[in-house]
């Protein structure tokens, strides 16, 4: 299955394992992501504001592009936007439902386009790699797996972009699963833990850091009272937040226990049975390898 | 008997002057008595020092370009701009790294793009604006040079950015990474200068810097570029 791709800019810069690791493991269950040819940023953060349309021309330029990509015969028929940054499928998703529900909005936006052939018809989804997974069936990733992850404790991470708010939300946001099902698939064992879809602290990690700090401390010490040695998240932002500050907190607490924080692809490629150079551990700021090499799944 | 010149009706900075048609913005501004102190280079399109905007007849559109290369047409407003806004930090080559985290430091308001386009619409030599902000905001420094590689900066793209990026002297910057750290080294050019630096062509400037100036026109318009 080939379907058009939109790395966004984290994925392309500061965390290109993630999406080295997503490309390789997506080929070796039969799926292709054709890159956009051409994209732009996606415009984070989605605007909520009624009358601010202009943040909506960046979502809306690249939905353009996969229009065209049909046309040109780079995809056939593929009118889903494959994600895999959380918050790119959120910022893609709040846009392009408001382009579907509001024919005003679409018009005035269409009409601004500049050297844009076409309009947008309103007729494009946006999806996350996840939703891929679970529409192809768990079931049938879990028969692919050629190196079980055995014994390995995940507390899944969802963070808040992949769940909120509801319209967008690839699962149920009070009582999400879909990220325990992808590690059951991998073989793996789920925590049951209260902080999965509590918020990372996001882009105060910018300039109010002892925000982000206090929230992930909160996070890992939940994760570690219940038995996690991994942690698995969708999002560059949440990763790194979850990555960074943990370093920082194990510096001003030497007992501070760390827990490694891994891309969902990290561990589905190893589950795959990818070379480890297509996985990118070396540049998780938490020692990633220790536990991976301590249940013998990589060397 | 000559055939009398066409004059067309135009508005400058708000009074209407006749000038002959066919006529650059420029030209049409010194034929009606202004004496240009500012915005006025090369006169042949290279220098960028022109950027103006005006509007055409019956068009609400403000339109920009360069005041050297723009013909007016018949009931255009013209105004002369003072000098565009420019976020120009300093820094050395030496001490930067060709990535995005350079752009962070120097001109994080790159990262407030917002795709409308406004720069691309805006730009006199046609280049892809947006798309070389963008190759910029995701690293491809490469790709922002190549794309970037016309740009005279002229600075119209600042001008109707919402966003208040200075987007030539992002291009700048990438392109000068790029050619210090990014792009294929070439043997032809450390050859090259060698040669100045053992003197090979002393002769041949002083011969050039003392040459009367209709002669050294005369062999500048004779030249052969060879292009490989």
């Amino acid at each position: 299955m080939k379907i058009p791709y939109f790395p966004g800019c984290t994925l392309k810069t500061t965390a290109q394992n993630f999406e080295m690791s997503a490309i390789e493991s997506a080929k070796k269950i039969g799926i292709e992501f054709i890159e956009l040819p051409r994209w732009n940023c996606c415009g984070v953060v989605a605007s909520l504001t009624s009358d601010d349309l202009m943040r909506h021309l960046a979502p809306v330029r690249n939905f353009l592009r996969v229009q065209e990509m049909n046309k040109q015969g780079l995809v056939e028929n593929e009118n889903r936007l494959l994600t895999l940054c959380s918050m790119c499928y959120n910022t893609l998703s709040l846009s392009n439902l408001r382009m579907k529900n509001d024919a005003d909005d679409l018009q005035k936006i269409n009409d601004f386009m500049h050297k844009e052939e076409e309009n947008y018809d309103g007729n494009i989804e946006v999806v996350h790699f996840l939703s891929i997974l679970e529409e192809m069936g768990f079931d049938k990733l879990a028969q692919k797996i050629t190196k079980p992850l055995k014994d390995l404790k995940v507390a899944s991470y969802y963070g808040c972009m992949l769940l909120r708010p509801k319209e967008v939300g690839i699962d149920d946001a009070e009582a999400p699963t879909i990220l325990e099902n992808f590690v059951k698939s991998l073989k793996a064992e789920t925590v049951d833990w209260d902080a999965g879809s509590r918020c990372c602290g996001s882009y105060h990690t910018v300039n109010n850091v002892e925000i982000v700090y206090t929230l992930v401390k909160g996070i890992i010490l939940d994760a570690r009272k219940n038995g996690a040695e991994a942690i698995i998240t969708s999002c560059p932002l949440c990763a790194f937040n979850l990555d960074v500050r943990q370093s920082e907190i194990k510096k001003d607490n030497p007992d501070f226990q760390t827990i490694p924080i891994f891309y969902f692809t990290q561990l589905m490629g190893i589950a795959l049975g990818l070379n480890k150079e297509a996985l990118g551990l070396e540049f998780n700021k938490i020692d990633a390898e220790d536990i991976l090499k301590k249940k013998k799944l990589i060397k | 008997m000559a055939e009398k010149q066409k004059m067309i009706k135009v508005y400058l900075t708000g009074e209407l002057f006749e000038v002959p048609e066919g006529s650059t913005i420029m030209m049409a501004l010194e034929y009606a008595g202004f004496q240009l102190k500012q915005g006025v280079g090369c006169r042949e399109g290279y220098c960028g020092a022109c950027a103006t905007v005006y509007r055409e007849k019956g068009d609400y559109k403000l339109k920009g370009g360069l005041a050297c290369q723009t013909v007016v047409s018949e009931g255009m407003a013209i105004t002369q701009i003072p000098s565009v806004p420019a976020e120009k930090p300093i820094y050395d080559l030496n001490d930067l790294t060709p990535d995005v985290g350079t752009f962070t430091k120097l001109f994080p308001s790159v990262f407030r793009c917002v795709s409308c386009n406004s720069c691309t619409k805006a730009c006199p030599q046609d280049i892809e604006v947006m798309d070389y902000i963008q190759a910029i905001i995701r690293g491809d420094l490469a790709k922002a040079a190549d794309i970037s590689f016309d740009c005279i900066r002229c600075g119209l793209c600042a001008m109707r950015c919402p966003a208040e990026i200075v987007q030539y002297n992002n291009a700048t910057l990438a392109r000068r990474l790029y050619g210090k750290y990014l792009a294929k080294k070439s043997p032809e050019l450390e050859k090259r200068l060698e040669e100045i630096k053992s003197g090979k062509y002393d002769k041949e400037i002083k011969e050039l810097k003392e040459m009367p100036h209709d002669e050294l026109s005369k062999i500048y318009y004779k030249r052969e570029i060879k292009i490989s």
